[in-house]
């Protein structure tokens, strides 16, 4: 998602406001739900009406219970970029909690409380989950440990001064000890405190000081995580669908008789079409997955293609080319490029880069399941959005957002993909809910879609075409540079549009070449966005910054190659205005001994060192790659070393494991990835042609963090922009073939 | 009716014998630990072990699964391999998003039980079915290491 923490939304949630809402919550008495061998909680328990006495919830992040459980209430999705057990650590670092009985569970759809306070809804994206918690959560742990210590001042009769608490323990200076558990009545029945002190970094004995294992390692490795695909309710039935093979198209005649036939098939429904729901489809409700999968097989469909979109990924790109070169809305202007090139610099670059469409692909593929009841509906999902989710729902059903609840479990992945903006599986699942409810099915009812209809059913990354112009004077510096984007918008027609799209311009579309950091006198970035293509797009891990760095990182290194001097040294000589980006760039040159040359190959490999440095959603990433390129032209990552500065590093390991990951997911798309369509039809279904990174492509990755005492800010996205341009800036140095279009695929035995 | 030895349990089955074992595990025997993730033997997210090797559920049907022992994901561990593996996963916490992991471990249990002490290369051959979108790899090569490692001692 975008970076919107510096857009407008930005909720300047004051310590008062804070602690007036934690005081106005009430103090619940509930019985602990007892799965203290787990990191994490039961699904859906969160505000789930428990009853009777056992625990102590001071507020609605936590939850401590008389068996001494520490339950922190996470209102970000866990989608393995490890938000729960950082969500976690914020809380039992100024709580003074015992790490190990500290368990999460997901927040349901409530936006008073579990608002992202950098957006102003409940939401999971932007890489904002520890940015806009990291004072929150802690007030959370310190407000609740101030209530323990109240709670014991009272019981023991002593000063409050003179009691201390660590690891799930309080102890009084004069001997007295008692667990949290032991003091979870009491503490419930003192006063919210109206101010609470936050510790100083010093001190912490959990941030960024050790490696605290995660709290969904156990479950996720003996198969009893519960991910949507996974969970049941009683008489549910599956539902599987049959989605047009042309965005646009709908179902003119359906003739279900042979699904029908198919055992355990229950009940068929026509959904959508109706300009509420974005696909319009036939569901086959089913007893179990493979009867219902059977049955949309069996369908027979014959679709009203008349408002389908038709144009193929050439068609589209030749489009876009004519696009970028006509004039566009000017998203950047520093001095005059068009002069600077009038006079003629010594030396002209001119490049285009393309960029295909990309498909998330999460292990996961969506799904969602809805339990309809009259005037109410509950929705269990892996639920990136919940605000937009539930008032689309309540919209669709004609009912008011309150009565749409939603069980937040894990998800499979996302990487965008289920913060749909326009709520597309979810109201897709409720659709067939409500279709079946209409017949007299009022059972609950899970959409799932299979690999291919996950691959097919769009909210691709975009397709981008980039047209630029770089100008270097006699001794090599950059003295203009004009670039032109063309891209399909994300954000327009979306309740995002208010603050993300500005005099036209979707912020997303340019972001990460129009503010771009290097000192480049006459810069001038122009944005072209068609309005006829009909493929729908969303954002997708680091969402411009996918394409736009690659292309701002690979034309950098072509004016080095250009001005023939060092691709590290001249990026570092343009980055004075940028002393964070300044500082990964070298930790990372340094850590990657870039100075040194490579250990040649064996006879006939070249060997190749890439560097690119980006900033996105406030975090700053290095990264250089190292590659052998054989004579036949294939070629191996070999290392990655990368640098990140986020700010403090709440989980130096999640950061790492991060890194890693966005490095894979970059470095999956920067070789293999690639949604194509021909006369409006994606060519893709399966991972056999949508080809993820397996691992034996996947190179060592070293992760180097800069120390910080700067707020922290996002690492779910950051690592993933920098690594395919440091990818190809290393195959260019190995054999000075310069790709200027992802995916890599088979261009360097070309 | 059809009789299957699933983690020690018989389970019995009057339905489709062409249904693959996946949908016969998630949804009749509510194992929901083997996952599907694309129905073509293409990402290992299905992975079960069938008499100890190593295979994807989402094609085999549950009529090839009779007369042989079936192990998931919620029993690997009682064997000290899968024990093993599942240890160094949460020893170097290799996930992330979960999904794909139940198939990493048993692939990964099947190679240590064939081989003790694999190479890179080896990790990577036996590896290389099982897909994994968060890119988890640079951990699951460690913990194969520290699992044999830890078998070893």
């Amino acid at each position: 998602m975008n970076d919107i923490s510096r857009g407008i939304l930005i909720v300047n949630e004051s310590r008062r406001r804070f602690l007036q809402g934690a005081g106005g919550l009430a103090l619940g008495i509930y019985t602990g739900a007892a799965f203290a061998d787990s990191g994490t909680a039961a699904p859906g328990s969160a505000g789930g009406g428990l009853v009777g006495a056992g625990n102590f919830e001071p507020n609605a992040f936590v939850r401590i219970g008389t068996d001494n459980s520490v339950t922190v209430v996470a209102k970000h999705l866990e989608m393995g970029q490890g938000t729960f057990t950082g969500l976690a650590t914020l809380v039992a670092e100024e709580l003074d909690a015992d790490w190990e009985l500290v368990r999460v569970e997901g927040a349901p759809a409530d936006n008073n409380k579990y608002k992202n306070l950098l957006m102003g809804i409940q939401l999971t994206g932007g890489s904002t989950a520890m940015a806009n918690s990291w004072e929150q959560m802690r007030k959370a742990g310190a407000a609740a440990r101030a209530m323990l210590v109240a709670a014991a001042a009272q019981e023991w009769k002593v000063a409050p001064a003179s009691i201390s608490v660590a690891k799930g323990w309080v102890h009084s200076k004069n001997g007295h000890k008692a667990s949290f558990g032991q003091l979870a009545l009491k503490a419930a029945q003192q006063p919210v405190p109206q101010d609470v002190a936050l510790k100083d970094p010093k001190d912490f004995q959990l941030i960024g000081k050790q490696k605290l294992h995660r709290k969904d390692h156990a479950d996720k490795t003996n198969g009893s995580a519960v991910f949507t695909q996974d969970y049941k309710l009683p008489d549910m039935l599956v539902a599987v669908v049959a989605h047009p093979q042309r965005f646009g198209a709908v179902p003119r005649t359906v003739n279900a008789d042979k699904a029908r036939a198919v055992p355990n098939v229950v009940e068929v429904v026509q959904f959508g079409g109706d300009n509420k729901t974005r696909f319009s489809g036939v569901a086959v409700l089913a007893k179990n997955t493979w009867a219902a999968r059977s049955g949309r097989d069996a369908l027979e469909i014959d679709w009203d293609e008349s408002g389908a979109f038709r144009l193929g990924s050439e068609q589209i790109m030749a489009q876009y080319r004519e696009m970028a070169g006509k004039d566009g809305l000017v998203a950047r202007k520093e001095g005059d490029a068009a002069a600077a090139f009038a006079a003629k610099p010594a030396k002209l670059i001119e490049a285009e880069y393309e960029l295909p469409y990309l498909a998330h692909s999460a292990m996961e593929p969506l799904n969602c399941l809805v339990k309809l009841g009259d005037g109410s509906c509950e929705i269990v999902n892996g639920e990136q959005m919940h605000t937009p989710d539930q008032g689309a729902v309540a919209a669709l059903l004609g009912i008011t957002p309150d009565k749409v609840s939603i069980t937040q479990l894990y998800a499979g992945g996302s990487f965008g993909r289920r913060a749909n903006p326009h709520a597309d599986y979810v109201l897709e699942a409720v659709a067939i809910a409500k279709a079946a409810w209409d017949k007299g099915v009022k059972v609950p009812v899970k959409l799932v879609w299979t690999r291919e209809d996950d691959t097919r059913a769009g909210y691709y990354r975009p397709m981008f075409f980039h047209k630029a112009r770089l100008g270097l004077d006699g001794g090599g510096k950059l003295v203009a540079w004009q670039h032109h984007v063309v891209a399909q918008s994300i954000i327009k027609g979306t309740a995002f549009e208010g603050f993300m799209v500005k005099d036209g311009i979707d912020a997303t579309s340019v972001e990460g070449v129009a503010d771009m950091p290097y000192a480049v006198p006459n810069l001038r970035v122009e944005l072209s966005t068609p309005d006829n293509i009909g493929v729908p797009v969303q954002w997708w891990r680091s969402v411009g910054h996918s394409a736009n760095a690659f292309v701002k990182e690979s034309l950098v290194d072509e004016a080095a190659v250009a001005a023939g001097q060092d691709p590290y040294e001249y990026r570092r000589a343009l980055l004075g205005g940028a002393p964070r980006l300044k500082a990964v760039l070298e930790l990372a040159a340094a850590k990657a001994d870039w100075g040194r040359p490579l250990k040649p190959g064996a006879a006939g490999e070249k060997r190749g060192r890439g560097i690119a440095v980006h900033e996105s959603f406030n975090s700053y990433v290095a990264q250089v790659a190292e590659v052998t390129v054989k004579p036949d032209g294939s070629f191996k990552v070999d290392r990655v070393v990368c640098a990140v500065d986020c700010g403090v590093a709440i989980n130096p390991d999640v950061v790492a494991a991060q890194m890693q990951g966005g490095i894979g997911y970059g470095l999956s798309a920067a070789l293999h990835g690639a949604i194509t369509l021909k006369d409006g039809v994606v060519q893709e279904s399966n991972f056999h042609q949508y080809i993820p990174l397996r691992i034996n492509e996947m190179p060592a990755v070293e992760v180097h963090i800069v120390p910080s005492a700067e707020k922290p800010t996002g690492v779910g996205e950051p690592g993933t922009p920098p690594i395919a341009p440091a990818l190809c800036n290393a195959l260019f140095n190995a054999t000075g073939k310069r790709i200027r279009r992802l995916p890599v695929a088979d261009q360097m035995s070309a | 009716m059809i009789q299957l030895d699933i983690n020690g349990k018989t389970h019995s089955y009057d339905g489709d014998p062409s249904m693959p074992l996946l949908w016969f595990l998630r949804d009749v025997a509510n194992l929901t630990g083997t996952k599907y993730g694309c129905g073509m033997a293409l990402c290992g997210a299905c992975t079960v072990h069938l008499d100890g090797q190593a295979v994807r559920s989402c094609v085999t049907p549950v009529a090839a699964a009779v007369g042989k022992k079936i192990t998931t994901v919620e029993a690997v561990g009682h064997d000290k391999v899968g024990h093993a593996v599942q240890a160094a996963w949460q020893k170097l916490d290799v996930v992330q998003c979960g999904y794909c992991q139940s198939g990493q471990i048993m692939s990964a249990t099947a190679l240590l039980r064939s081989n003790k002490k694999p190479s890179d290369a080896d990790i990577d051959a036996a590896m290389s079915g099982n897909v994994c979108r968060c890119a988890t790899y640079v951990r699951i090569r460690a913990a194969i290491h520290e699992a044999a490692a830890s078998l070893a001692a």
